[in-house]
């Protein structure tokens, strides 16, 4: 338990990166989620804004800027569908605040605990867009616990490699 | 207030933004404006909407672009083996479609003024917009297309997305240069389908499953696996009569407990989609390809026609005549000369055992003799002619020249019918304008293409019945040639009133067939003393009297009904 929690200075220091990353990495992810679920069918399982979000919120251990980031982009994957524009917003707003407030109490950096949170995390955003798309907008919307179990061990493993592949990114400030 | 402010920053922020969307989500949902009103979303939405696209589609557009390339280097340079025939091929049967098409979109043109007439409106495909599919929505709850056409393109919403093997959705959003469809597997997608075999109308939604079902659908045992499904053009949206798909299995509605929803199986494969086809045209305009190739279509099916005709004609036996094979072939061409569209007229070829039924061996009707008899009493056929009503003296001249300038107006392949269908027709006139007179016979000419002049007994070795009044106000008609026996007569219903056996000339048939004597204009023929009227009896359905059962060697010919034609 003590490896999961961010008990050094080493932990809880706060990691940069390019401001084009910020930029370039979400519209990529949007752009992938798009894109090869046109060839890849059971690809939408995956949700890469959110790994993004999740990844970036914990990394920056900013709540506001994981709340703004998810909303952000949130809002740019709702304009890519049907529904209204602010309910991945909304979902991703929140999973942005508590990934980036955990982050400042836990060991983001072992892949372990990226793991139980990313699987957390989508679980919880399956469930927060579950609630919005039934009861705030009262449209069908079926919910399978098997489903949303592999959806989200899916998106833990993806989450792990791409955390993973982000980090090689980033720059360390002291 | 300021250590609350900071203290709780990150919780104000994020309720701040929570609120915000909530409020946008609120102002996005809220009741939806009546239909002309409508649009699928606000101007401030659609503008986020559009950021986001415009940002998304480049880096989709490029990885298409390079997708499409590879693939296309390959295709284009590399896999080229049998493209020549291929495209020789393809070429020819465009060429035919190309015709099959106009002559389709002329029959589409006609069922739609016909489906205007019964005031019911459909749609029909004019034109089609080709697109490539360049992104999803990238979730499982949205089935959401990006096309690479939009609003600069012709694109608008509500438009119809079609593949060749069935339908794929609907455009929901256009934007300048990219096109949002929502497929038909979205939950919130509706069409209008029907059942090709049971014809069980419904509206065809997608489940929570990402699956194209038709919803509140009456429990029918007829449904079954495999059934096509198509549209039925009831949402003003779909062509009626697209592939939809067939019917997979049925499950009972949870929220309608009788009703059930039949699952179908798309026939379009939605999962792997590239490019579709946007109808952009279902009105009554035509392109002019279209017109060009209905022209074409119609050209070719009049050559052919022509064509069918020519060679039907050619191998028709009566278009030559064995008798007269030059003249008969030269008025046929100049018929076919003077005007194509008139056809000639068709006759049976001769046969090979004449005999008495065979055609073109009853003599015309101008040669025969009312009363005369015709077919052996051997027989047991009993065959008369029946009195016409004779043209008078006094309107003869009018008549005849009115038959005369009728003859002149017939069309050109009418002169080479027989004459007597030309001379009766002044008598039919008569009898239908209510004139009961005895029947004039018609003329006896052996050549069918004989001059007549009303009021000369004869000419050019013609002869014909020449009318004359008579003193007692009926119409005589003198026969130019000598009388021959007793002829009977058998009248329609009972005698005329005040007429008793009127006594009408006849022109008798000689034993020959031939002509007799020829009278000179304006002179009286001799009658022959022995010469008497024929007997009228009038048909009153029973036997003719036993006198007319009497043989009659010297006429073997049947007779030919009045104006009938040889």
């Amino acid at each position: 338990m003590s490896r999961l929690t961010a008990a050094t200075r080493r932990d809880i220091e706060v990691q940069s990166y390019p401001l084009i990353l910020f930029v370039l990495v979400p519209l990529l992810a949007l752009g992938l989620q798009s894109f090869v679920s046109l060839h890849f069918t059971h690809f939408d399982i995956l949700d890469l804004p959110l790994l993004v979000t999740i990844y970036f919120a914990i990394s920056r251990r900013n709540p506001m800027v994981g709340t703004v980031a998810g909303a952000v982009i949130g809002i740019a994957q709702d304009a890519l569908t049907r529904q209204p524009l602010g309910i991945f917003g909304i979902c991703k707003s929140i999973i942005g605040y508590l990934a980036a407030s955990l982050g400042v109490r836990v060991d983001t950096e072992n892949h372990g605990t990226r793991a139980l949170l990313t699987f957390g995390f989508v679980f919880l955003h399956s469930g927060m867009y579950w609630l919005l798309v039934r009861r705030l907008l009262a449209q069908p919307y079926a919910w399978s616990w098997v489903h949303e179990s592999i959806r989200s061990v899916v998106n833990t493993v993806v989450g792990v490699l791409l955390f993973a592949l982000l980090d090689l990114a980033k720059q360390k400030e002291y | 207030m300021e250590s609350f402010l900071s203290r709780y920053k990150n919780a104000l922020v994020l309720i701040l933004v929570l609120l915000l969307q909530v409020i946008g989500v609120a102002i996005q949902v809220r009741r939806p404006l009546p239909k002309e009103h409508a649009q699928p979303d606000a101007g401030g939405v659609r503008l986020i909407r559009y950021w986001a696209i415009s940002l998304v589609s480049p880096p989709e557009r490029f990885v298409h672009w390079l997708g499409a390339s590879i693939l296309g280097v390959w295709d284009n340079y590399i896999d080229l083996i049998h493209v020549r025939q291929e495209n020789k091929d393809l070429q020819a049967e465009m060429r035919r479609l190309r015709i099959q098409e106009g002559a389709i979109a002329e029959d589409a043109r006609q069922g739609q003024r016909l489906q205007e007439l019964l005031s019911f409106k459909e749609k029909y495909i004019y034109k089609t917009l080709p697109a490539q599919i360049i992104g999803t929505s990238g979730i499982e709850q949205s089935r959401i297309l990006s096309i690479d056409k939009g609003a600069k393109d012709g694109v608008a919403v509500d438009m119809p997305v079609i593949t060749p093997n069935g339908i794929v959705g609907r455009v929901r959003e256009v934007f300048p240069h990219t096109s949002q469809v929502l497929e038909i597997t979205d939950p919130t997608s509706g069409a209008g389908v029907i059942l090709a075999t049971t014809r069980i109308r419904g509206i065809l939604r997608g489940n929570a499953l990402g699956q194209p079902q038709v919803v509140g659908v009456m429990p029918d045992d007829r449904i079954k696996p495999g059934e096509a499904v198509v549209t039925s053009g009831g949402d003003q949206i779909f062509p009626r009569g697209l592939a939809v798909g067939y019917v997979d299995h049925i499950v009972v509605d949870p929220e309608h407990d009788p009703l059930v929803d039949v699952v179908i199986r798309p026939a379009a494969n939605l999962s792997q989609l590239e490019e579709v086809l946007v109808i952009t045209n279902m009105g009554d305009e035509i392109t002019p390809r279209q017109k060009l190739d209905m022209i074409q279509s119609e050209a070719v099916a009049s050559a052919e026609q022509l064509k069918a005709s020519e060679i039907l004609a050619e191998k028709l036996p009566s278009r030559i005549d064995p008798d007269n094979p030059d003249s008969d072939t030269g008025s046929n061409d100049k018929v076919m000369s003077e005007d194509s569209a008139v056809a000639n007229p068709m006759r049976p070829p001769p046969a090979l055992h004449p005999d008495r039924f065979s055609p073109n061996t009853t003599p015309p009707a101008s040669s025969l003799i009312p009363g005369a008899r015709l077919a052996p009493q051997s027989d047991g056929v009993v065959t008369v002619a029946r009195p016409r009503p004779a043209i008078p003296a006094t309107t003869n001249g009018t008549t005849a020249t009115a038959a005369q300038k009728k003859g002149t107006d017939l069309a050109p392949g009418e002169h080479s019918r027989p004459p007597a269908t030309t001379q009766a027709r002044p008598a039919a006139q008569n009898a239908a304008a209510g004139v009961i007179q005895p029947h004039l016979p018609a003329t006896t000419q052996p050549h069918p293409a004989a001059t007549v002049n009303a009021g000369h007994g004869s000419e050019n070795g013609h002869t014909f019945a020449r009318p004359l009044p008579s003193t007692n106000g009926q119409n005589r008609t003198e026969a130019a040639t000598p009388a021959k026996p007793k002829t009977i007569v058998v009248v329609d219903g009972p005698l005329p009133g005040g007429v008793k056996k009127p006594a009408p000339t006849f022109a008798p048939k000689t034993p020959s067939g031939t002509a007799p004597a020829q009278h000179a204009p304006g002179t009286q023929p001799q009658h022959p003393a022995s010469h008497k009227g024929p007997e009228l009896v009038p048909d009153d359905g029973s036997r003719p009297p036993p006198s007319m059962l009497k043989p009659k060697p010297q006429s073997t010919a049947p007779a030919q009904p009045h104006g009938g034609r040889p």
